[in-house]
């Protein structure tokens, strides 16, 4: 890759900030309450204020936010499939499955060029994983960057959804909260400097890519787990994990032991949600990224390239 | 109040100076009680609590490291249906239904399913108040609060349980375990193991709900290994000297700032957060608002906090809830 290249990408009109997609993750639930809260006080105030960027903030799953449970039928954060958003609704689908399809009305269609340019969705953990932004590319400069200026604003272990924890599930814990408040507007205040032009610098970023998880040791016959995750491993999420390495202890006390070929590193480590998905921790590999100068694409290249798909504004 | 309760109380105000060091005739004076014979160890009252589920389960299925001479010890899961669904109640909270209204009302399956629960332990174990009743009952709990081990007892005028918490307590110091009484008249409430004579609660954190973590797994079962070592110890005839016992003793339930629709407004603070135990004073932080603002203790003296930020209080309006440290005497104890 060329240094001196600068990499145009498109403007980010349409930002969401989503909470409450598991309902008893609190931090992402009470602070879009807040900026909702916040954004109706200000549009009393000013109705003519222009924000370069419009922010929606969305309460995802709000059937499961007022019970205060990770959700009322099924994991809403395994509806967004392109099969599970297409297809009729019926009245009998589970809760979950049509919601997907009105918050894909509401923020997509899913690949589509209405879609929305960047979804921040807030969520806690029960593991030890600090600030943690979840990505699905490493080709996505946008994330990735923003994942950057993150690391640099925050004192918080950030590694490249927001993920923050340790926070039990139905807890809000004020660290935790005011972390995940100051990410959110290190975010928006970079999609801010990015539309209005800002060149951010290229680098390198170190990210963790899922290689297999693995579950507890289990009872043949009933399902149980047999084990937990042993005291040298528990809270040590992206702490290298080398072979021979402590991994269970069974309940008489037995160590069991890490046998894979090379050292990984451990994240999700006992979160409380993944034991019905048959997941003790998770394992990743560390690679270094290398990000290239970016910048927002001029008005006329945007309309340039823009050419052949409905805009939006008309 | 029974013959040996009223011998202890004439006696109590007799004993000085520290224990051991009595002449024998002061142990003449010793509360009496029954050899327990019947001890249950409840898991799962609340099924995401998930030590006791584990624990239990464990002894259901193998029961070597909880058996004692004399002793019949029972491993019991007390709320099955929410233990599979791993949450903490079905239709209702266990741990608040063993009311004399609830265990007396006539039997149905309109009832909400931890009510019925409710009167089948009561047959099974009680009833609660009669001679038939167990002799002790092990409630095993975990918290998302950073209590660490913690004794809860219901009466400041169970010798027996005192004894017990105290022979706990030194059992595992260095280590802390420290007890927690609750005999607030309003604040107090119908636990399931209040159906025994002497109910224990153990009460370990901080866990997550739905998460076994194996260090609090483990501190929970040291715990019980103690406690059936005394039960043990006083069936074999041991006579256990005048001890003090400190207890933090509940007086007031603090609830989250709200707002005009029931809201939370503010977040325990920073400052007070995993604090439990500690001495809260006046004008200590204690909340913090959405937007960044504190808000200050404003009680007339230093208070003592614990069950700080539990999960499961969101819903009860309890934030934390207050407690006075105070020294409880024990008269010795030895077998009827």
């Amino acid at each position: 890759m060329e240094v001196d290249k600068v990499v145009h990408l498109p403007r980010l009109s349409r930002v969401a900030v989503c909470g409450g997609t598991h309902g008893n993750e609190l931090s992402g639930v009470y602070l879009v309450k807040e900026l909702l809260k916040a954004k109706n006080v200000m549009k009393e105030d000013n109705d003519d204020e222009e924000s370069p960027a419009s922010v929606l903030m969305v309460l995802s799953n709000p059937w499961a936010v007022q019970q205060c449970r990770r959700y009322v039928n099924t994991d809403l954060n395994r509806c967004f499939t392109h099969a599970a958003l297409s297809g009729p609704v019926s009245k009998k689908d589970p809760y979950e499955m049509i919601r997907s399809k009105e918050l894909n009305a509401l923020l997509g269609p899913k690949g589509s060029p209405e879609a929305v340019d960047l979804v921040c969705d807030l969520h806690n953990t029960t593991s030890n994983m600090g600030l943690c932004l979840v990505a699905y590319s490493d080709c996505d400069w946008i994330c990735l960057h923003i994942f950057r200026y993150l690391q640099a604003s925050t004192t918080v272990p950030t590694r490249s959804t927001m993920e923050i924890g340790p926070q039990p599930h139905g807890v809000v814990r004020s660290n935790i909260y005011t972390t995940m408040k100051h990410g959110v507007q290190h975010v928006l205040d970079w999609v801010r400097f990015y539309n209005s032009g800002t060149v951010f610098e290229g680098g390198f970023v170190d990210v963790y890519t899922t290689v297999k998880n693995m579950d507890y040791p289990r009872d043949s016959e009933t399902g149980n787990i047999t084990a937990a995750i042993h005291p040298q491993l528990q809270d040590r999420d992206f702490c290298p994990l080398r072979p021979e390495d402590p991994l269970f202890q069974t309940f008489s006390g037995e160590t069991l032991r890490y046998k894979g070929k090379e050292p990984l590193y451990p994240f999700f480590i006992n979160e409380c949600a993944y034991y019905e998905k048959g997941i003790a921790l998770s394992l990743a590999r560390k690679r270094r990224v290398a990000l290239p100068r970016i910048r927002v694409r001029a008005e006329q290249e945007q309309q340039a390239n823009e050419l052949g798909f409905a805009s939006e504004e008309e | 109040m029974s013959c040996a309760t009223q011998r202890v109380l004439r006696t109590v105000t007799d004993l000085s100076g520290p224990a051991g060091t009595l002449p024998m005739s002061s142990y003449n004076n010793s509360a009496r009680f029954n050899e327990a014979r019947r001890v249950a160890i409840f898991g799962g009252t609340h099924g995401n609590e998930m030590s006791g589920v584990t624990l239990v389960n464990l002894w259901v299925k193998n029961s070597a490291e909880i058996q004692r001479k004399r002793v019949e010890t029972k491993p019991f899961i007390t709320n099955p249906k929410a233990v599979e669904k791993c949450t903490r109640y079905v239709d209702t909270d266990l741990n608040r239904a063993f009311s004399p209204e609830n265990l007396s009302a006539p039997e149905g399956d309109d009832l909400p399913y931890e009510v019925q629960r409710a009167q089948e332990i009561n047959r099974i174990f009680g009833p609660k108040g009669s001679p038939e009743a167990y002799d002790v009952i092990f409630d095993l709990h975990n918290t998302t609060s950073n209590m660490g081990c913690t004794l809860i007892l219901e009466s400041s005028k169970d010798h027996f349980n005192l004894q017990m918490m105290n022979y706990i307590k030194k059992a595992i110091a260095p280590a802390s375990c420290l007890v927690l009484l609750n005999e607030h008249p309003l604040l107090k409430y119908s636990t399931s193991r209040s159906i025994a004579k002497h109910p224990v609660g153990l009460e370990v954190g901080p866990q997550p709900q739905g998460v076994l973590r194996s260090n609090i797994f483990e501190a929970m079962r040291v715990i019980l290994k103690h406690a059936l070592d005394f039960i043990e110890l006083f069936n074999e005839g041991m006579e256990f000297p005048p001890c003090t016992v400190e207890v933090f003793w509940v007086s007031e339930r603090i609830d989250y700032p709200r707002d005009a629709n029931g809201n939370i407004i503010a977040m325990v603070h920073p400052n007070l957060q995993d604090c439990d135990w500690e001495p809260l004073n006046p004008g200590d932080p204690m909340f913090q608002t959405f937007d960044g603002k504190t808000i200050h203790y404003q009680g007339p003296g230093t208070v003592y906090p614990t069950f700080i930020n539990e999960a499961a209080y969101y819903e009860k309006q309890q934030a934390f809830v207050i407690t006075r440290r105070e020294t409880l005497v024990a008269s010795a104890i030895r077998k009827a």
